[in-house]
């Protein structure tokens, strides 16, 4: 999920585009309403439009819409800091009479009171992916447990090194502590046994086993220019922590310039198809698969049920919102953990 | 060497002789006339403070290399900024030009199966006509060149990512050829990339362009006064299209040491590359008013970036902190360059 993640460095950009964007939108949110007045309307609003990630879950929304006989419209912000595109998109949406709104909310708090107007407007609101906060603001949650898939990894590097004196760097989104940034690191460390005091903050440990961190951007480029500071800050890491494959892939480019392929284990989260390659060419150790297309096809399945009958979904106990699984994948299996290998993730992966 | 950036109808003169002033004065008109002299003392200041205060690992020539293979993307946009910058106009589509260049590339060799060197060249002319768009753009329709290219980094972005299905190319699939700018050889017991050579070729080729060359002499005459340059009789719309021209075709180049370093092809690549081609521009001392500064300044700007992230980066200091240093060095150079105008005012 945290390639999706923009800088804010794009701002420049996202104005333009923004401004573009919001009036061909507005347009087409007009223009549409007077047809297709039988089939319900659904709104998805992602955080960007260039990500696979996001590419995959459109799809598979658009996928369920077709067979549910729903008529779905979709919007994208532009990046991280992009809340105002959504806030505009989820207006649009109300103002087109829309059901459900199916969202992956760019800021976890600044969208609330936008989803409060829907939701007092008599649409229901179920986030995607990302979980809002307070995640009672919407009437559902549908995304991956990334804690768990941190842990997953955590684990499986635990098992892997067995033998060996860890030497941990890890690779993270960005200095913001970034909701999905958190979970994910302190979900790896916490799965390898490492006491990751404040649990909500990234960067606090104080644990020997880890000899390094730098932030990516969660792409590869970040990734590269990150892991070749760390290995020159330290040459004897052994295990690398990335927040995606992205900046896996090009935290492994500095590895194998470095000629130290063979020393270091990276492991990742993600489950893109780029990414599943790389774990069946062994240069990702192993990597925790999300599963966006089913996070979008349930989201418009559930508001394709309650536009018929007013039903609402159930999260699934003990999360707060429905969690729509992870699993881990490795060619590299380590007792005791369930893991998938790398062609059954080929079968399965996005993007 | 610098007089030769600043053609002669150009600057007037100071009015005072620089001995009869102050040693500060005698400073500022040593910068005003040496536009290099600035960044330079910045540059070398910095690698000696960090040579100080982190030590060996940052001297290392290991890292000398890696901090210049660092930089080479930036610095080869930061060229293609530089030429826009001296005409007095600015760019924020360089970035998107790179990465739909490098997108062509791979999905042209990978996808489409056209032989490499074939979409290699096909990258690099999609960069030069982007960058004609560019130019059109501001001499035919003259449109403000922030306006123009504001609208093509949207237009290209989005061509980018509807081509590439926002799909990335990974590193396994990338032809050798494709990837080659990232190989390296041993220099002295260092990792010298094959890029990082290629660039230092292309800033010496583009300063050769700008101070031996006529066309070099009516782009500084273009961007100090449009107006005076035109009634001097020179074809101002068709230098500038030049420029613009050959800042997209220097992008398509970036696009492929981009590949190089990466490894894959990436749509999401290269995201801040407009702000950080500006930021070495600026910081290599070439005024955003135009006609006064020089490419290799921009050289300068992108390695003094790179040495305070390095510097930073191995001394622990947390990652903000290496945004704030660069914030604070775009400031200070841009007051530096008010400071210098001065003089000739």
């Amino acid at each position: 999920m945290a390639h999706r993640v923009k800088l804010r460095h794009r701002a420049l950009a996202v104005s333009s585009a923004g401004i573009g964007l919001t009036l061909l939108l507005t347009s087409c949110g007009n223009g549409i309403s007077g047809q297709g007045d039988d089939k319900p309307i659904v709104g998805l609003v992602t955080k960007t439009d260039d990500n696979p990630f996001y590419v995959k879950m459109r799809e598979g929304a658009q996928k369920k819409a077709r067979e549910l006989g729903v008529d779905l419209r979709t919007f994208a912000g532009k990046g991280q800091a992009d809340n105002d595109s959504q806030v505009k998109a989820i207006e649009n949406l109300v103002a087109a009479g829309a059901k459900g709104i199916l969202i992956t909310p760019a800021d976890s708090g600044a969208i609330i009171p936008a989803i409060d107007r829907a939701r007092k407007a008599g649409v229901m609101v179920i986030a995607l992916d990302s979980p809002t906060e307070p995640a009672s603001a919407v009437d559902a949650t549908f995304a991956t447990d990334n804690r768990l898939a941190g842990r997953m990894i955590g684990k499986w590097a635990k098992g892997r090194m067995a033998g060996q004196r860890p030497r941990i760097a890890l690779l993270d989104l960005s200095s913001e502590q970034v909701k999905v940034d958190i979970l994910r690191n302190q979900g790896f460390l916490e799965g390898f046994g490492i006491d990751v005091r404040d649990p909500k903050r990234i960067g606090d440990e104080r644990d020997s086993r880890i000899v390094g961190r730098e932030v990516t951007g969660a792409n590869e480029e970040g990734g590269r220019d990150a892991m070749e500071k760390l290995l020159q800050k330290n040459g004897s890491i052994n295990l690398v922590y990335t927040i995606n494959e992205p900046a896996a892939a090009g935290a492994y480019q500095a590895i194998k310039a470095a000629g130290k392929q063979k020393d270091i284990t990276i492991v990742s989260i993600d489950g893109g198809c780029p990414g599943v390659k790389n774990v069946a060419s062994g240069a990702i150790g192993a990597t925790s698969m999300q599963f966006p297309v089913k996070m979008a096809a349930e989201g418009v399945a559930a508001a394709a049920a309650h536009a018929k009958d007013g039903d609402k979904p159930s999260a699934s106990s003990g999360h707060g919102f429905t969690n729509t699984g992870v699993s881990l994948i490795t060619d590299t299996p380590v007792s005791g953990l369930e893991s998938k290998k790398s062609d059954w993730g080929l079968r399965h992966c996005w993007g | 060497m610098a007089h030769d950036t600043v053609p002669q109808h150009a600057t007037d003169p100071p009015t005072t002789r620089p001995e009869q002033r102050g040693p500060l004065a005698r400073g500022q008109a040593a910068l005003h006339t040496k536009p290099l002299l600035g960044p330079l003392v910045v540059l070398l200041l910095a690698s000696l403070f960090f040579s100080v205060w982190v030590g060996s690992r940052f001297s290392d020539p290991l890292n000398i290399s890696l901090i210049v293979q660092q930089v080479q993307i930036i610095g080869m946009v930061g060229i293609a900024q530089t030429l826009i910058v001296l005409t007095a106009g600015i760019d924020l589509s360089v970035g998107a030009i790179t990465v739909l260049a490098s997108v062509v590339m791979g999905k042209a060799a990978v996808d489409q199966g056209l032989p490499v060197p074939l979409a290699l060249l096909l990258g690099v002319v999609i960069g030069g006509v982007c960058g004609g768009l560019n130019g059109v753009l501001v001499t035919r329709f003259r449109i403000p060149p922030f306006i123009a290219t504001l609208g093509t980094l949207s237009v290209f972005s989005a061509l980018t990512l509807f081509y590439s299905r926002s799909e990335t190319i990974r590193a396994q699939d990338v032809p050798p050829l494709l990837s080659w700018p990232g190989r390296s050889i041993d220099v002295l017991g260092t990792d010298v990339t094959y890029s990082s050579l290629l660039m230092i070729g292309c800033f010496a080729a583009v300063a050769y362009l700008l101070r031996g060359t006529a066309w070099g002499a009516h782009l500084h005459a273009v961007g100090d006064n449009r107006e005076g340059a035109r009634l001097s009789g020179i074809r101002t719309g068709r230098v500038l299209l030049s420029v613009y021209v050959v800042a997209g075709l220097i992008c398509g180049l970036a696009a492929w040491f981009l590949i190089g370093r990466i490894g894959s092809v990436s749509p999401q690549a290269g995201e801040n590359l407009n702000l950080q081609s500006i930021t070495a521009v600026v910081i290599g001392g070439t005024s955003l008013f135009g006609g006064r500064g020089h490419v290799l300044g921009t050289l300068l700007g992108s390695l003094i970036v790179g040495v305070f992230s390095s510097g930073l980066a191995l001394s622990g200091v947390d990652a903000l902190w290496q945004v704030f240093t660069v914030g604070v060095l775009v400031i200070v150079a841009v007051a530096a360059d008010q400071w210098i105008r001065k003089v000739a005012a």
